[in-house]
This record gives structure tokens, sequence and C-alpha cells, in this order.
């Protein structure tokens, strides 16, 4: 089971070399002779976000669009695709997430509810 | 502190688990195995229905057999893309399906052998997965959650569809009538193993329930399907194979008559109708395809190389 635990996640390609403690041709060697991975991004409507939907193997990005309209976009789920090749995604640590997004939550000042108005006080 | 608790703590308080989190091996293991096993079914399950695209007896049938062949393929790539973030590769995953390493559903090793099966594949055999799979949207492991998600909103297509041509068969000739009963019957039994074995016989579903990959038992869900297919089958005013089946007033369910479970482990175990068929077409397939992957990659290499720029500022160290 060992040998199938290559711990390359993705989101995080970009760290995987290090995850996997292989230098990155052996990694290239193991994976073999395989299309890379890429990550999905969809914007569902003009106006809104593109928004990470999954993720899919291609030999390049156009083969990445073509792949992700055929995977991903059945149903007018977007009317616009982004593709990145995952190991270009670095993404942070969740062992770090205490640290990292605590500091905002004794920032109470930063939220409109913490200001005291009086209540004739009107469009504000 | 302990990770396992840590780990254990975020799964009780419903925070799904992702990627990057810390998780212990064996439910790395167990996942990895639940998903591949899922998307090979997926990936396995389009043959059946494959055989029945040509044949298909209206250009509307045809079209909508085409779209949920397609969805099943989508299905087994969301799957493998989902195993994968556990970290095992592709490749490695459809050699251990080739090499009978790995399962898939024991259902699709049935022939399909008459257009009526499309009506109750769609019918049971989706209906089955429909039962098993919603409670999977739950799952504590955040990208087979997501997957799942997007394949139940899907698959609910492939239900109504099969049950729509058994609808049409059964108000038509008494031959189309007989064609319909027939397909339910030999499509029941295999459906309701679906579910797996019984809870006293299915030695790892506690720890999958404490760690919320499974959601209910196996015998639970079985029990809500059988339930809602002996009424929906008034509706085709046909019968199910099952001669104990019959409502229980005090336990407000149906009782059923005794699984064949030798057959199933039969099936599992390579020797059901179509296990050898099967396995061929998918190797053969695989095969038969890697000139066009290697093509694939060769052709980008060669794009890459001939759009590097030359640097602005290149010197020839040569001369």
């Amino acid at each position: 089971m060992n040998k199938l635990v290559k711990k390359f996640y993705y989101g995080d390609y970009g760290d995987k070399e290090n995850a996997a403690s292989l230098p990155p041709d052996a990694l290239a060697a193991a994976n073999g002779n395989s299309w890379p991975l890429w990550e999905v991004f969809i914007r569902s409507k003009q106006g809104l976000d593109h928004k990470h939907a999954g993720s899919l193997h291609a030999a390049d990005a156009q083969m990445a669009i073509e792949n992700a309209r055929d995977v991903y976009t059945r149903r007018q789920e977007g009317i616009s695709l982004w593709v990145v090749e995952s190991k270009y995604i670095h993404a942070s640590n969740p062992a770090e997430a205490g640290s990292l997004y605590d500091p905002a939550n004794d920032k109470v000042y930063r939220h409109p509810t913490f200001y005291d108005l009086p209540n004739e006080l009107k469009h504000m | 502190m302990d990770p396992e608790k840590i780990f254990q703590d975020k799964i009780d308080n419903d925070t799904r688990i992702e990627p990057k989190d810390w998780m212990p091996d064996k439910y790395r293991q167990t996942l990895i195995r639940q998903i591949s096993q899922h998307a090979h079914s997926e990936i396995v399950g389009m043959l059946p229905e494959g055989d029945w695209i040509s044949r298909a007896p209206t250009l509307k049938r045809k079209a909508t057999l085409i779209a949920k062949v397609q969805d099943e393929a989508g299905h087994g790539l969301y799957l493998y893309s989902a195993a994968e973030t556990l970290g095992i590769s592709r490749d490695e995953m459809i050699d251990q399906l080739h090499s009978g390493k790995a399962k898939y559903s024991s259902i699709f090793n049935y022939p399909s052998l008459t257009w009526a099966d499309m009506g109750a594949i769609g019918w049971l055999v989706d209906g089955a997965a429909i039962i098993n799979q919603v409670p999977i949207c739950r799952c504590s492991h955040g990208p087979y959650a997501r997957a799942m998600i997007r394949i139940c909103k899907e698959e609910s297509f492939h239900q109504r569809q099969g049950f729509e041509i058994l609808l049409t068969l059964s108000q038509g000739t008494a031959e189309q009538k007989a064609m319909c009963q027939d397909a339910i019957n030999r499509w029941w039994w295999p459906s309701i193993m679906m579910f797996g074995p019984n809870d006293d016989a299915s030695p790892n579903s506690a720890q999958s329930m404490r760690w919320k990959i499974k959601r209910f038992s196996n015998d639970e869900l079985r029990q809500r399907f059988i339930d809602m297919c002996a009424e929906q089958v008034k509706i085709l005013n046909m019968t199910l194979p099952d001669p104990d089946l019959r409502w229980n007033e005090t336990k407000q369910q149906y009782d059923f008559g005794p699984i064949d479970w030798e057959e199933f482990k039969n099936v599992i175990n390579g020797n059901g109708p179509c296990n050898k068929e099967r396995m061929a077409a998918r190797i053969k397939a695989h095969e038969e395809g890697a000139w066009v992957r290697d093509a694939a990659i060769a052709y980008a290499a060669k794009e890459k190389q001939r759009n590097k720029k030359p640097l602005p500022f290149s010197i020839n160290l040569n001369r």
C-alpha cells in the first residue's frame, strides 16, 4: 500500500515535490508517461467569478479546455473555462490555518456592527 | 495533540477532510479502494448500455442513451480525480482494474439481452445507485462528497428515462409487456445485491460509519430501495420476482425473500455471465488507445519546443 501513497494532492501540486520527498525527475518517472493533471475553473455566468470545479488529465492546454467542456459543462454549467496545470498551484498549509487566519478574529472593530450609534441615525 | 484525535474530532463535528489535511493511512486506503471501485463501476457500466446504442428503437431513445453513457464516462472521471487527491495515480487505478485487483459493481457482469433491459437498468440499477450515492454527498472526505453531488444531480435523469422506457413497454403489445416483465425479473435480484452483504456480514461498515464515509448501513439502504420499488412497480402493472414480498403493517415496511449471496460471491469473484467479456473490452479499449495517448504527449512536447522563443540577449558560447 505504501507504494500507492505518493502523497500528491490536487490543489497543491506546486508543493508536491516536497510532499513526496522525491526529486522532480524521479516523480515524473513514477508518474510514467501519463498526461499531466489540470485544475478546471468555471464561470457559471457573466459577472460571476470562476470557481474551481475539479481536475482532469490532458496533454496540453487546448486539450484540457476541450476535455473540461466535455467533462464539466455538459449541462450549461458555465460560459467560460480556465484551466491551469495543477503543479502551478500553491496552497496554504491547513496545519497553519489557526495562526494564519486567527488574528482577524480579535479585530472586531473591522466590522460595522462594532460601532454603537443612536437608532435615530438613518441611512447608515 | 494526537493527530488521530484531531482528525476524529473534525469528523464528529462534520468538518470535511480535505486533501492536504492529515488523515489516518487506513482512512486513506479505505477511500482509495471505495472511490476507485466506484469509478471503475461507472466506466464498466458503460458497456451493457453501449451495446444498445446502435439498436435503440428511435432517434430520441438513441440520443438519450448516448447522453447517459457519456454521463457515466464523466462520473468515472470525477471519481478518478477524487481518488487521485488521495495519492494514487490514474495509471495505477487502471492497472488495478485490468489486473483484477480492484473490483467494480457486480451488477455490470450481467448481460443486457433486450431493449427492455435499458429500462430496467435505468429504473433499478441507477435507482439503487442513487439510494447508495445520495448519503455519500455528505461523506467526510471533501473531494468524494463534491464528486457525488455532481453525480447525483445528473443521475436522476438516468432513472427517470429508464422508468419511462418500461412505462412505454408496459402499455404496448403483449409481447412488449412480456419483455418488460422479463427484464424486471432478471435485474431485480442483482439490483438489491448492489447494497452489499447483510450488515452482520459486513465487517468494515462500523469503521466506515465512524469515519462518516458511510452514513447508513447496507440493510437500511436496501430496505429503503425495496419499499420504493414495491410501490413504483404497481404503476407499471408489473410484479417484482419475489413471492415473499409483502407489506408488513407492524414494521411499516416490506418483507422480502432471502437473497442468494452465493450468486453474489460468484459474480464478484469473476464467475458472472459477463466478467471476462467486460474486462476484455476494457483492456482492448485501453491498449488500442495507447497510440493516441502517446501521440498527444509527443505533439504537446513538440508544440512546446516550437513555441520556445529565443532569449532577447542570447550569447553564443560556442564562438
